[in-house]
């Protein structure tokens, strides 16, 4: 049936008559096979049925009209958002928005940033970051490490209590720490935990821990994903139970409904041992399209959301944002790369690669791409942080370099076709990079552009997540990627660059080999001492730039909004919402004041 | 007329084996495993990590004994569980016994198709008649042109600019969600007010492509009864226009509409995937879309699944309709 | 009566079409965009690709009459190659329906029996899946490119001309040269190929010309939800993505492409409908009068 379906059509059509029948009923429309032909033109009745339709159609417009005042974007509001008594108050709510929906509230067991956001609030880990990127207590007050670096020793607080009532001990850890080694927990974070020689809770306040091997990134490690409520869980199997979707923490909020599809509401945690946090509700949003979100926001639908760099540069500007809302900019602990597949053969020679970088112009991928938002990366750390070596060798856009280099390493252009080639074999290339991310679709795009100009072709191929790691990836079927990394805070990166880690799905997938980074991996894991640390890090990071198995492209800055109304809002190098319990919203600008306690 | 429907709802069944066999096997199309995405690229994935997290979801087993298992199981309604991390069973997402009826996704799905059905039928109907009682004239002609331009315009375009239009420069509506941030604090009347808000853009979306075609057909229909030689007679009889038109004709070229409207049940639900994620809708359409992003094998099978059964549904009930108001069936 | 229709049909068709002004518009249109899309390098004004990182999303002006995208791409360079990929998909997707509703619609009508009931039983239950639902499914797991698009396309739209053809051959097959000519041992092939396809393709070619135009809407919407055309290619569809994204700042990016799918969908479907007005025999009535 060619018209009517919905609004997307279905191909080809059928005859107006027959009438379709798709079960067998054979019945045809008009019997009679001698249709004579009347003149219809003579009906005259022309008003009634498109008069009652034009009233009908008025009703409707009458009706949105009146009804539809309640919606109005807030442009006339509130002029003096922000020359209000400034005075912390309890009430309100934060709605932010989200793209993705919260598959599990239960740390260890999610994969999805979205779900780490929600659960972070609610379970607290032993240890966490400080702005100054040191590590400070949580749920723990204080620890002791032995001098040979292998035994930690955690001083659990007094007085933590779950959401139930009954009371956090070191038990919880240690059964948050069986849980997660245990083989049938579908989990993807154990490996840090493997490491652990032995667990020992010799009171109800100190967990102790026990490494094989000095492990710098081990302190670190006891964040909230091994902080488990015992007495509720324990005897269960941890993915089956309801927990995932009805937590049970000790953080500062606790969840109260959870819509799929729609929404997850938090509620503040009264009770909890830093204090009640101020805003007494966290709305995470789902729409699962920046766009919309984006509108949602200024229909005042959303009060926090992340911002893409058009959207912060281009469309927040204006007087109606500058009143109502803030801004802020601060650079991701993550980079964006070009890889190479260092098995091929046009990518084993290093000049080859060097040449590429002088062909690529870092500065425009940031100003096309990122609006400039962000900063070029010379290397696998995020700039002004310890462990980035700001004296690397780096490679501006020069195209006679890019040009002399890939002549030296004996590529031409023989047959006058534009294209160097090489013992016959022209130079083209295709850069695989995941769906979904219209910032690396873009940036290859423009690196496609930048090398057809010294005679190098390149196609782009866009792919499915899961088909790009599994057929390509980890079978290691590509010849060049743009991707990106999300580093932690540690910088211990041995996962990555280690010769070792080069079998099918672990991450040297390009296939690095280095002995000398292999050392300094080594060392820079094994040693608690930070300026040792440094050292082995910077070292690598000039190797790295020198070698370039990747082409560190940039570092994009987060670009987050919010509400003008919340205060208390500190920026700093780990971003904003670490102290999301300690933004609070003066009495008189309360917005949601009118929902139930 | 009771033999006959047994016959019809016999006749379903090896259609819908054979609507499971098409799923399953396209599902098995795909090269990789859907664990990949619940790894991410975590450098702190082992080898072993991840093949224990395939052993779990059962992804080791002949592709033969997985549809016959599969089978087995749907016939209970039971779609398997979900892969994605909350491992929730498939039927629950679509249809979320803990929820209340009007939160759960297909629920969703369905009154929104429902009100565009409703829709198309009471604006595409007049418009049909209208064309073809005037046919040639000018309205005609202005009415053949708008109903060829809402036809051939993009469903997900149109949806754009309404919502840039009616959501943001007027503020009339509300562009996304099913309901407001204070829903629960509105009176009974502010709540139905609320949701037929948010539901007004959508269903006009959804219907939009389906008016055009029905009026057409509808055109098309009246037409051809009206060359019939029972309305020239009815004429002769000297029957005012109006029940001419409006009893004998309509009825008559209605009848191939009931049907049509049964067919029109898998474009509306196919078209849901676009605009419920355009007005972030949380249906059926919107948890398909996602579901085949993440490669979530049995969400996409038991969707695609419960998908053509309502459409065989739609059809039955547009069959049972036909007949019902058809006496020439009837008396069979 | 008969015979003196049958002496030129195309050349009643042609009066018949002409007198439709709609259709003819429509006609015209069609062979103007074909003409875009072949000839698209005359057309464009600049290279597609070509990056130009300081005019990023300009509005449009007389160095870019339709504007330009985020990367500072000309949007009327991008456009006219974009029209060629629509009309390339429209085209091979729909050549495919055809061919594959050709062949079962005609087993499926001549040799009746059981070919024609499990013929008919696929028809039901491809019919039965909401076809875009099949389509994002099948595209997700074997990847969007081009090619499969197109494949796609056609395989999931080719029921409405089997049934068609069905149709016809039933009808047709009892006519009497038909049974002449199997009284004179004429091979069935024979049959199929010469007396009874030839007369049915009207209706056939009046289908594949409103099948382009559903394909290009079908492209469209995969291309917009990113599982179609794959950028940087340029399609109508995927500049619409920019569109949506942009959609406060760069109004154009929206609006223009939106309205080439418009165009040519509507330019297409008035070209068929006023093809089919003109070859339906039960519409000759009153000129013949």
């Amino acid at each position: 049936m060619q018209y009517f379906r919905g609004f997307i059509p279905i191909l080809i059509g059928v005859p107006r008559s027959p009438v379709p029948n798709t079960f067998g009923i054979g019945m045809r429309m008009n019997e009679n096979t001698a249709s004579t032909m009347i003149d219809i033109n003579f009906i005259n009745d022309t008003g009634a049925v498109a008069v009652r339709m034009r009233k009908i159609l008025y009703l409707i417009l009458v009706f949105l009209i009146i009804f539809g005042c309640r919606h109005k974007a807030p442009e006339n509001e509130k002029q003096g958002v922000k020359a209000v008594s400034d005075e912390p108050a309890y009430g309100d709510a934060l709605v932010a928005g989200s793209i993705g929906e919260p598959s599990i509230l239960i740390p260890m067991l999610a994969g999805d940033s979205a779900s780490h956001d929600v659960a972070g609030l609610i379970f607290n880990g032993l240890v966490k970051y400080d702005t100054d990127l040191s590590v400070i207590g949580d749920l723990a007050e204080s620890w002791d490490i032995s001098p040979d670096g292998l035994v930690i020793t955690f001083h659990l607080r007094k007085g933590v209590r779950w959401f139930d009532g009954v009371e956090f001990t070191a038990e919880d850890i240690m059964f948050g720490y069986k849980t997660i080694i245990n083989e049938k927990t579908p989990t993807a974070y154990q490996e840090d935990y493997l490491q652990v020689k032995k667990a020992e809770v010799p009171d109800p306040y100190t967990f102790r821990v026990t490494y094989r091997k000095p492990f710098a990134p081990a302190l670190t490690s006891w964040g909230n994903l091994v902080v488990l409520p015992k007495h509720l869980l324990e005897g269960k199997d941890i993915a089956k139970t309801d927990f995932g979707r009805n937590p049970v923490g000790l953080g500062r909020y606790k969840l109260r409904t959870w819509t799929p599809g729609q929404d997850v509401i938090l509620e503040s945690n009264r009770d909890y041992f830093q204090g009640r946090p101020y805003i007494d509700r966290y709305i995470y949003k789902i729409i699962p399209d920046p766009a919309t979100m984006f509108l949602e926001l200024k229909a005042g639908g959303i009060d926090y959301m992340g911002l893409t760099p058009i959207q912060y540069t281009k469309q927040t500007d204006t007087r109606y944002f500058s009143g109502n809302f803030q801004k802020f900019r601060y650079p991701v602990f993550a980079y964006t790369y070009m890889g190479f597949n260092l098995r091929h053969p046009f990518f084993q020679d290093k000049r080859v690669r060097q040449a590429i970088a002088y062909a690529i112009d870092k500065k425009e991928i940031v100003d096309v791409v990122l609006f400039g938002l962000g900063k070029p990366a010379t290397g696998p750390y995020v700039p002004d942080t310890w462990p980035y070596n700001p004296n690397v060798r780096t490679y501006g856009y020069d195209l006679e370099k890019a040009k002399a280099l890939l002549k030296e390493a004996g590529w031409k252009d023989t047959d006058g076709d534009g294209l160097l080639d090489k013992d016959g074999s022209p130079f083209v290339f295709t850069i695989l990079t995941n769906m979904g991310n219209s910032l690396r679709m873009n940036t290859a795009t423009i690196i496609q552009w930048r090398l057809a100009k010294i005679g190098i072709k390149v196609d782009i191929r866009v792919l499915e997540w899961s088909t790009f790691i599994n057929e390509f990836i980890d079978k290691r079927r590509f010849q060049a990627v743009i991707l990106g990394w999300s580093i932690g805070l540690d910088p211990d990166q041995y996962d990555i660059w280690h010769s070792g880690k080069t079998k099918e799905k672990e991450f040297n997938f390009i296939g690095y080999k280095n002995p000398e980074v292999d050392a300094l991996l080594e060392q820079g894991r094994r040693t608690f001492d930070t300026e040792e640390r440094k050292k082995a890090y910077f070292k690598i990071q000039e190797i790295l730039a020198e070698e370039l198995p990747y082409i560190f492209l940039y570092v994009p800055d987060a670009t987050p909004i919010v509400h003008a109304r919340f205060r208390g809002i500190k920026p700093s190098p780990i971003g904003i919402s670490y102290n999301l319990y300690r933004w609070y919203v003066p009495k008189a600008l309360q917005r949601h004041a009118a929902m139930e306690p | 007329m009771i033999p006959y429907l047994v016959k019809r709802l016999l006749e379903m069944i090896p259609t819908l084996l054979g609507i499971t066999i098409l799923s399953f096997l396209i599902i098995h199309l795909a090269p990789g495993k859907p664990t990949d995405v619940l790894t991410e690229m975590n450098p702190k994935i082992t080898p072993e990590a991840r093949e224990r997290l395939e052993k779990y979801y059962g992804l080791d087993k002949p592709v033969y004994t997985q549809y016959g298992l599969w089978l087995k199981r749907i016939v209970k309604f039971d779609f398997g569980e979900s892969f994605s991390t909350d491992r929730r069973p498939v039927i629950e997402k679509i249809w979320d016994t803990k929820q209340p009826l009007m939160e759960r996704r297909l629920f969703i799905t369905f009154v929104i198709n429902a009100l565009s059905m409703l829709l198309i039928f009471l604006i595409a109907i007049p418009i049909g008649v209208f064309s073809a009682t005037h046919q040639g004239s000018f309205s005609d002609k202005v009415t053949t042109v708008t109903v060829f331009v809402g036809f051939a315009t993009p469903g997900f375009w149109l949806a754009l600019l309404l919502m840039m239009l009616f959501g943001i420069h007027l503020g009339w509506l509300p562009i996304s969600g099913l309901k407001s941030m204070d829903y629960n604090t509105l009176s009974v009347f502010g709540k139905i007010w609320d949701r037929a808000e948010h539901l007004i853009l959508p269903v006009f979306i959804s219907s939009f492509g389906g008016l055009a075609g029905l009026s057409r057909f509808m055109r098309g229909s009246m037409l051809e009864v009206i060359r019939q030689d029972y309305i020239t007679v009815a004429r002769a009889k000297g029957l005012h226009e109006n029940t001419v038109v409006y009893r004998h004709a309509l009825r008559n070229a209605l009848l191939p509409i009931i049907t049509l409207l049964g067919l029109a049940v898998p474009g509306l639900i196919g078209g849901s995937v676009i605009f419920e994620n355009i007005f972030g809708i949380p249906g059926m359409g919107q948890l398909f879309y996602m579901s085949v992003m993440t490669r979530d094998y049995p969400l996409v099978m038991g969707i695609l699944t419960i998908g053509a059964f309502l459409t065989l549904l739609g059809n039955l009930l547009a069959d049972i309709g036909y007949m019902l108001t058809d006496p020439r069936i009837r008396a069979k | 009566m008969n015979g003196r229709m049958k002496k030129s049909p195309l050349k009643m068709y042609w009066k018949r079409l002409r007198q439709n002004k709609l259709a003819f518009i429509g006609g015209v249109m069609v062979l103007v965009l074909f003409l875009v899309a072949a000839f698209a390098s005359i057309f464009s004004p600049y290279d597609p690709n070509e990056i130009d990182r300081h005019n990023i999303l300009n509005p449009p002006s007389f160095t870019h009459p339709l504007g330009t995208d985020e990367l500072g791409r000309d949007i009327m360079s991008r456009m006219v190659w974009g029209s060629r990929i629509s009309l390339a998909v429209g085209f091979v997707a729909v050549g495919i329906a055809t061919l594959i509703g050709i062949l079962l619609g005609s087993l499926a009508g001549y040799y009746g029996g059981w070919a024609e009931r499990i013929i008919m039983r696929f028809i039901d239950i491809m019919l039965s899946i909401p076809t875009f639902f099949l389509i994002l499914a099948v595209i997700a797991f074997i990847g969007p490119s081009i090619w499969n698009i197109m494949v796609i396309i056609g395989l999931t739209s080719w029921m409405g001309v089997a049934r068609l053809v069905r149709a016809e051959f039933l009808t047709l097959k009892e006519r009497e040269y038909v049974l002449a000519a199997r009284a004179l041992g004429v091979s069935d092939l024979m049959i199929i190929l010469k007396h009874i396809m030839v007369n049915s393709m009207a209706p056939v070619f009046v289908s594949a010309i409103l099948g382009v135009a559903s394909a290009i809407l079908v492209e469209s919407a995969l291309s917009f939800l990113g599982l179609g055309v794959q950028p940087p290619t340029p399609s109508w569809g995927n500049i619409l993505t920019s569109g949506k994204d942009n959609i406060e700042i760069a109004w154009w990016l929206s609006v223009f492409p939106g309205l080439a799918i418009l165009i040519t969908v509507m330019s297409y479907n008035l070209f068929g409908e006023g093809l089919r007005d003109a070859i339906d025999p039960r519409l000759w009535g009153t000129e013949e009068q």
